[in-house]
């Protein structure tokens, strides 16, 4: 198997604000995401040969996309893939560069979740399968009833006390809160204590209102090109070096032997990543993550799973504040989705504007000295049925 | 011989203090609790709850029949054995009926089971009656009400108590009805209602077949019948000469409040766990006319392996903490509803595609590794053989819980938290299931569980029914 690695670069981004954005339409967030993107890139809409749309709730076909840009007949399609959407939007993009069909490609993720009137977003499942009763409460468990079912195994499991367990999980809050605060396009930039996040109103134990992310709007936009293009349009692209991918296949409820305490998805995905690009001590040799943060003690599991510290470890590494600012390896270093909210679509590629900026140095007082390598991850569903989207982006080609 | 060849009972785990009834209206008329179906509980529920318990020993081709007794039924229209069938995993041959309306229906659906039996067309025939009626909010009958389940079965061999004759009688008679737009039980004025109503039509089928077998009162060991109240009761059993002390069984009234249909089943499944060979029991019922029954215990008894019945599910209890409650599991008032997507309409071709995973709960072990699995698989989770599984029955094991989300604030359950919990079954497979009557304080990983069948919601006028598990008590 041929490896993708330094074959495709990304030479432009755009990210809109996230947040309660009431006045602003799909079609809004689609094209301040895109025309960022394009200034960015230093190309006009017509040179765009391909494009991809990534969305779950707002829009069906690619013409979500391809109405409010006014692409000329282009290829567009939409792709879906829960939490990992954005990902693939700009996965599908590259693989089309790679294989020649097309040199210049955009991907983009959006989602306008504060149209539907929730306040936490819904269960993945089963909002819309007529094919299902829906009385299997797979199909109806909340995320946070999910994830919580993890937090309470992996406390029992390493023997944390209720107090110690709700104590970690919230530091990680703290600290996505504090880079949220240095991050102007975040939907809360405001710092949160550690009694704040231990005493909020129990959503699903035991995880409270603070260690849920939010719910929110938002769009981001990749333009892809290949790698030996790249330089033509920008000093500073940014190359992809791997696009991983695992998806489970309900081995958590189906089995007795899956112990809730990791993703066998995260894993997996992280294993061909790291093969690929060819990293041996991810903690070590990553400059940043941006990870899935739907829940505080995802983060944590994801630290695990992901080779970060060892399993079990969590705790110390959050207590020595490893991951933060400054931190061996800073993790979520633009407020992650505790401060981006989840609009399902865009999450992705909000992601990957945070590692591209850093790559770039444009970080600001978030930057992280000498970025050359950062990872990002997604995690969409529930235990056992996770798909787990990994990408690992470089400042330079090798 | 033809008679009773089993028994079981359900009542509903949480209770309702009438002191509690009293803080919130002022007034008790009388002492004790009422039992209280859960917000996921119906008379179907109950029912299936009530004939599991009675064919626990048996082999389900021996059964041949269930007949359903309710004034509730959650369909006007629809039969609802079917469904008790289906969860209890009966066979395909088994005949089934719903008795519906009559408070009597309990032993007039027995009637036809012993006629059934009687005839030769069916054996071993479960007559399962639930009743979770209504009164209105701060009457009489709100407190008198309670809910609950009885199932016996009706076969002609290994007896455990003979059926020795029956007497009915038609009366047409005004005392209490609901209509269709009625949502709690309407009555006349109580003198009329009782003397000439229940008295009179339960004195002329006790005493007419007591003179029919050629026997008095001082000849039956314990004589069970229906009451609408503890006074009318009282006054019955002394009309007829009972001895209230160690002649009459007790009505359930102060422990689980009237059961409507289910009340006299109840009653008689009460009686048989007291009762020893030899003892000539009395069952009588009431409403639209009479029924009446004399029954004669056998040594069988004995051999009767041990199921909770009535007895066993009046030591597993807990308080409704008030009154509100209960008001928000009957649907009586109208609450808040949580800021989250409302449960689809289930598509009923879904419905029957997963009937018997989702009513009689199977799931699937594998032939070629032997792993047991939920739901039903084609490729096995762990070999990956394709479509070489047999069919495995989860609604009769028991698991212990893995771990659990204890969900708060996403949920429709009246009573939160809401528990969603991994369960590994003894003997293999985990299942994902909500946890029901249970006490938040006791839940804890390692806790041994056993499966419930409840209504999981309601829409567009379907009951859509599943299982839940439960703590083992």
């Amino acid at each position: 198997m041929e490896s993708i690695k330094d074959k495709v670069a990304i030479i432009g981004m755009g990210c809109t604000q996230f947040g309660e954005l009431w006045d602003k339409s799909p079609q809004d967030l689609i094209i301040d995401a895109c025309y960022e993107a394009f200034e960015d890139a230093g190309i006009e809409p017509k040179d765009i040969q391909a494009a991809w749309i990534g969305t779950r709730y707002s829009g069906a076909t690619a013409i979500t996309l391809s109405y409010p840009l006014k692409l000329q007949y282009i290829p567009v399609t939409r792709v879906e893939n829960l939490c990992a959407t954005g990902t693939e939007a700009i996965r599908a993009a590259a693989y089309a560069v790679i294989a020649g069909a097309c040199d210049i490609a955009l991907a983009v993720g959006m989602e306008k979740l504060k149209d539907t009137g929730y306040g936490l977003i819904p269960s993945p499942l089963g909002d819309s399968d007529i094919s299902d009763t829906g009385v299997d409460p797979l199909r109806m468990i909340p995320p946070p009833a999910s994830f919580g079912a993890q937090g309470i195994r992996y406390f029992h499991h390493y023997g944390l006390s209720e107090e110690e367990g709700k104590r970690t999980i919230a530091k990680i809050a703290v600290k996505n809160h504090h880079n949220g605060s240095l991050n102007p396009k975040a939907q809360y930039q405001r710092e949160v204590t550690l009694e704040q996040v231990i005493n909020a109103p129990i959503v699903s134990w035991p995880l409270g209102l603070l260690d849920c992310c939010g719910v929110s709007d938002g769009a981001a936009a990749a333009i892809v090109t290949r790698a030996d293009m790249a330089k033509n349009f920008r000093d500073d692209p940014v190359y992809i070096k791997s696009f991983a991918i695992s998806v489970g296949a309900r081995q958590a409820t189906l089995r007795q032997d899956y112990d809730f305490v990791h993703f066998e998805e995260n894993v997996r995905a992280a294993k061909t990543a790291y093969a690929e690009v060819g990293i041996k001590d991810p903690f070590k040799e990553l400059d940043l993550g941006i990870v899935h943060d739907c829940f505080t003690i995802t983060e944590l599991l994801i630290y695990e799973d992901l080779g970060w510290c060892p399993r079990g470890g969590a705790k110390e590494y959050i207590d020595s504040g490893a991951f933060e600012l400054g931190g061996e390896l800073p993790v979520n270093t633009d407020g992650g989705l505790k401060c981006f909210g989840h609009p399902l679509g865009a999450s992705g590629l909000r992601m990957i504007y945070e590692v591209y900026k850093q790559m770039q140095g444009k970080a600001g007082p978030r930057q992280v000295p000498n970025a050359r390598l950062g990872l990002t991850h997604n995690l969409a569903s529930l235990v056992g049925q996770n798909v787990a989207s990994i990408a690992i982006l470089g400042s330079e080609v090798g | 011989m033809i008679g009773i060849t089993s028994y079981g009972a359900y009542i509903p785990f949480y209770r309702l203090s009438r002191d509690e009834l009293a803080r919130a209206w002022g007034r008790s008329i009388l002492g004790g609790e009422k039992a209280v179906a859960n917000f996921d509980e119906d008379s179907v529920t109950m029912a299936v709850a009530a004939a599991l318990d009675s064919i626990d020993g048996f082999a389900r081709d021996q059964i041949g029949g269930l007949f359903f007794a309710t004034t509730t039924s959650p369909y006007q229209e629809k039969g609802c054995a079917s469904i008790i069938a289906a969860a209890a995993d009966l066979p395909r041959d088994t005949r089934i009926a719903d008795f519906c309306n009559s408070l009597r229906s309990g032993t007039i659906a027995l009637s036809s089971a012993l006629d059934a039996v009687n005839a030769g067309s069916a054996d071993n025939v479960i007559v399962t009656a639930a009743d979770c009626r209504l009164g209105a909010a701060g009457g009489e009958s709100e407190q008198l009400f309670g809910d609950g389940a009885a199932a016996v079965m009706l076969g002609n061999s290994e007896v455990i108590a003979s059926i020795e004759g029956s007497f009915s009688i038609a009366n047409e008679f005004m005392d209490r009805w609901r209509s269709g737009d009625d949502v709690s039980v309407r009555s006349w004025e109580a003198r009329f209602v009782i003397s000439e109503g229940y008295l009179a039509t339960m004195q002329e089928a006790i005493s007419g077949i007591l003179k029919k077998h050629g026997l008095s009162a001082k000849d039956i060991n314990k004589a069970v019948f229906y009451a609408p109240d503890p006074r009318s009761h009282t006054t019955l059993a002394r009309s007829i000469g009972f001895e209230p002390r160690n002649q009459v069984q007790d009505p359930l009234h102060t422990t689980v409040g009237n059961a409507g249909a289910a009340s006299a089943l109840m009653m008689l499944v009460a009686a048989l766990e007291e009762s020893k060979a030899g003892d000539m029991i009395l069952l009588a019922n009431y409403s639209d006319g009479a029924d009446a029954f004399l029954l004669q215990v056998t040594e069988q008894i004995d051999k009767l392996g041990k199921r909770r019945g009535v007895k066993g599910h009046l030591g597993m209890k807990m308080m409704l903490p008030r009154y509100e409650l209960y008001l928000e599991f009957r649907e009586l008032i109208e609450t808040e509803p949580p800021n989250f997507p409302e449960p689809i309409s289930p598509s009923p071709v879904v419905m029957w595609r997963e009937r018997k995973k989702n009513l009689a709960l199977y799931g699937a072990k594998c032939k070629q590794c032997g792993m047991v699995q939920y739901p039903p698989q084609r490729v096995c989770i762990n070999c990956q053989a394709k479509d070489d599984f047999e069919d495995y029955r989860f609604s009769d094991k028991t698991g212990r819980l893995f771990t659990y989300g204890a969900n708060y604030l996403l949920t429709r359950d009246p009573n939160p938290p809401e528990f969603y919990s991994y369960v590994d079954m003894d003997g293999g497979g985990r299942m994902v299931l909500l946890m029901t009557d249970r006490d938040p304080t006791e839940v804890k990983i390692g806790m041994p569980v056993e499966m419930t069948f409840r209504r999981i919601y309601k829409s567009a006028g379907i009951n859509n029914y599943y299982w839940k598990c439960k703590p083992v008590r």
